[in-house]
């Protein structure tokens, strides 16, 4: 049954050299793509955390070296962040995750382990640790914070009048050393807007204030030293002013940037493998036609009445049919995406665009995952097209189910954010997410929308809900298919 | 050629699957939009969405059902060996063309203006309500909402008349379902994916696709890569183009 529809298949010309150009198509796009890259000064070089994560390092740090045991006390008021206006000159905003705080660090270098308590104007306390690490406390703006090393752990408390104090958490840094830089910090990451959609958003560098006093150190002080840690977040933006300012045993301190991981959004910098996935979406369109045609093409030759003679378990004709076409289309796509991947992240790092670092596994998980939707989709395509029986009909139901969905949220988001998620959710277009090569941080403020790399579903949920759709028509095709007369 | 669009009114007229294609041209369109104006918010804040465009969401659907009845409205008579006794009662290859592409104008007009109307009396008693007001900065200039919407009505048939040209020229439904629909999305998709700005913006600019959006949108024309009727125009040509070369095969070859 298999060798008798591979067959048919392999002996339509036009079918051949569909499949190679979708594989063309993938493999092509990202040499055609080229590109101008987003990378401005030394944006580029992010730094990796200590879990090999890309992350953004970049504070106004007054700091002295700490050896040993101790802990560190202070007061600290509320957060005042600024943004520059178009029309020059800056503006007052409530920047959300701007943070102000106690900060224990390996050493000065960009990456470096570390760990920190902090206010932010919104998100009330904060413990973290590593770039991912995130604790919430107490709701407060501004009051008391106080960490303690003791060891490897590291403990952050919070309190509002400077005698009553809260746990915020404990954390440990394995292997931290004897001598650390701690002190106090003050970061503000890129300020954005967003209204209701993807179309609406604009970002800008912050730059935020605090003042620290009644500052109390257990070990024996020595001279402060302050230091722009990183460069700012980046942009073609004239860079905020940071740095401090000590009098009367208080310290005001205006910082920029993050501590945090790096994301892909208006926020964040870069660009995803998506970026280089542009010939799937050629593909899929490719294999559509050819597997709707695999199947419609006998009926409207009459072919079908012989090859269910020769096959009359009908089931199982549909299912050699499905195997078949779902095997060449996942070998097209296997084909395309193995050149693809690894040609198009150097291609996009080539032209200047930041692209984090991709683990092996992810990108076999892109390379394998690709294919097989691509192969879901051309099955979806044989059954609709069994169902329907007429080619163009077919060919319009799959587009509309797999690309309509996937332009509406992804290509040119027009519809909201909220919707955009749900037809990543909903519609086959959900197997999209095998692309996915980014990570959503709660604790970093950005629009964690599909349109930038964000899906709601992870790499293999939104690829289930496609499986869900193949096998969901399929079933159906195959109950019209012993229904009906041919 | 008055005989002939009888002749081409009666075959669709008498056809099922039309009055079916042209049905769902209007549901979809009509149910797409509901859903975006019923999940569109802007808040007092306000938001530089395009009530228009929001309110047009329909037409990226309704254009592949338009496209579907322009590639069926010839190639079915191929699948059939129809077109055989079509070209028998009118020799003339040129006036068959025209003839066809008159009454599915005709039909697409209709059901568009049907969907675009209805969809945009939605997303006028509605999107007040969620805050596209004058004062959030979103209003619903009303002016350039019926142009937005007349350019629209406008799109969907020139995307049927896209649809019928390649169907003439490569004679089979799936087949030129497929590049009309591929036309339409595949620019759009290069363009989001293009790392120079500048490629993007030409892609935008000679997309079937991109332009229509121009062409609806009632707020911030400026920032577009076209303005509304030089969009519209862009699909008039794609459309003329795949006229052209279909009536230059369907001159040149066996029937």
């Amino acid at each position: 049954m298999i060798r008798a529809e591979w067959v048919k298949f392999r002996s339509v010309a036009g079918w051949v050299i569909a499949l190679v150009l979708a594989a063309a198509a993938i493999a092509g796009l990202p040499v055609a793509s080229g590109g101008q890259g987003t990378c401005y000064g030394n944006s580029c070089a992010q730094p990796l955390g200590p879990g090999g994560e890309a992350v953004s390092d970049s504070f106004y740090f007054v700091h002295q070296p700490l050896t040993g045991n101790g802990a560190v006390t202070v007061r600290v008021t509320p957060l005042t962040s600024l943004v520059p206006v178009p029309q020059g000159g800056t503006q007052r905003v409530v920047e959300c995750w701007a943070k102000a705080g106690i900060i224990l660090k390996t050493s000065l270098a960009a990456g470096s382990p570390y760990a920190a308590i902090m206010v932010t104007p919104s998100h009330g306390i904060r413990m973290q640790d590593d770039f991912t690490g995130d604790i919430a406390g107490p709701v407060m703006a501004a009051g008391w914070l106080r960490l303690v090393r003791s060891g490897d752990a590291i403990t952050g408390y919070a309190s509002a009048n400077g005698s009553a104090w809260t746990t915020v958490g404990t954390v440990t840094l394995p292997g931290l050393p004897a001598k650390v830089q701690g002190g106090l910090f003050v970061t503000s990451p890129q300020y954005t807007q967003t209204s209701m959609g993807v179309a609406s958003i604009s970002g800008s560098p912050s730059q935020s204030t605090a003042t620290f006093d009644r500052v109390a150190l257990t070990w024996p002080g020595t001279a402060w030293a302050g230091t722009q840690m990183g460069g700012s977040a980046g942009g073609p933006a004239p860079e905020p002013a940071t740095g401090y300012w000590h009098a009367g045993g208080a310290f005001t301190i205006t910082g920029s940037g993050d501590i945090a991981p790096v994301t892909n959004g208006p926020s964040g910098i870069g660009a995803t493998l998506s970026q280089a996935l542009g010939g799937v979406f050629a593909a899929l369109i490719i294999l559509a036609v050819v597997g709707a045609m695999f199947i419609t093409a006998e009926y409207r030759r009459g072919l079908i009445r012989v090859t269910l003679a020769a096959c009359p378990h009908r089931g199982r004709v549909l299912a050699a049919k499905a195997a078949v076409i779902g095997l060449v289309a996942f070998a097209a796509g296997l084909a395309g995406t193995a050149v693809a991947v690894p040609l198009g992240q150097r291609e996009l790092r080539s032209s200047g665009v930041y692209l984090p670092p991709l683990s092996g596994l992810t990108e076999l998980r892109v390379i394998v995952g690709v294919a097989a939707a691509l192969a879901l989709c051309a099955i979806l395509a044989v059954a609709i097209g069994t169902v329907v029986r007429r080619g163009a009909a077919a060919v319009a139901a799959v587009i509309g189910l797999i690309a309509v969905p996937y332009v509406l949220a992804v290509a040119i988001p027009v519809v909201p954010l909220s919707m955009a998620d749900w037809l990543m959710r909903l519609t086959p277009a959900a197997a999209f997410a095998v692309e996915q090569t980014v990570v959503q941080y709660p604790q970093v403020a950005d629009v964690y929308a599909p349109a930038y790399g964000y899906f709601p579903l992870g790499p293999w949920a939104g690829f289930a809900v496609l499986c869900g759709w193949a096998m969901l028509a399929l079933a159906l095709a195959a109950v019209v298919l012993k229904r009906r007369d041919a | 050629m008055r005989r002939a669009i009888s002749a081409e009114w009666a075959k669709t007229r008498s056809d099922p699957g039309a009055a079916r294609l042209l049905i769902s041209l209007v549901a979809l369109s009509v149910a797409l939009s509901a859903v975006t104006i019923g999940a569109a918010r802007c808040p007092a804040a306000g938001c530089d969405q395009d009530p228009g465009r929001i309110s047009l969401t329909g037409v990226y659907l309704g254009q592949a059902v338009a496209a579907l009845a322009g590639t069926t409205a010839i190639a079915a008579e191929y699948g059939t060996g129809m077109i055989r006794v079509t070209l028998t009662a009118i020799p003339h290859r040129g006036r068959l063309l025209a003839a066809k592409a008159l009454v599915l104008a005709a039909l697409v007009l209709a059901a568009s203006a049907l969907a675009v109307g209805a969809s945009m009396l939605d997303g006028l008693l509605t999107l007040p309500g969620h805050g596209f007001t004058a004062a959030s900065g979103s209003g619903l200039v009303s002016g350039a909402m019926w142009r937005a919407a007349g350019c629209a009505v406008l799109y969907l048939t020139l995307v049927a008349l896209l649809g019928l040209g390649v169907a003439t020229a490569v004679r089979d439904a799936l087949v030129a379902t497929g590049i009309t629909l591929g036309l339409l999305y595949l620019f759009p998709v290069a363009a989001s994916l293009a790392g120079d700005p500048a490629v993007a913006r030409h892609l935008e600019q000679i997309s079937p696709m991109y332009a229509s959006l121009d062409s609806q949108s009632a707020t911030g024309l400026s920032a577009l890569p076209l303005s509304p009727w030089q969009g519209l125009g862009v699909v008039a040509l794609w459309a003329a183009g795949a006229l052209l070369a279909g009536w230059l095969v369907l001159r040149v070859r066996d029937a």
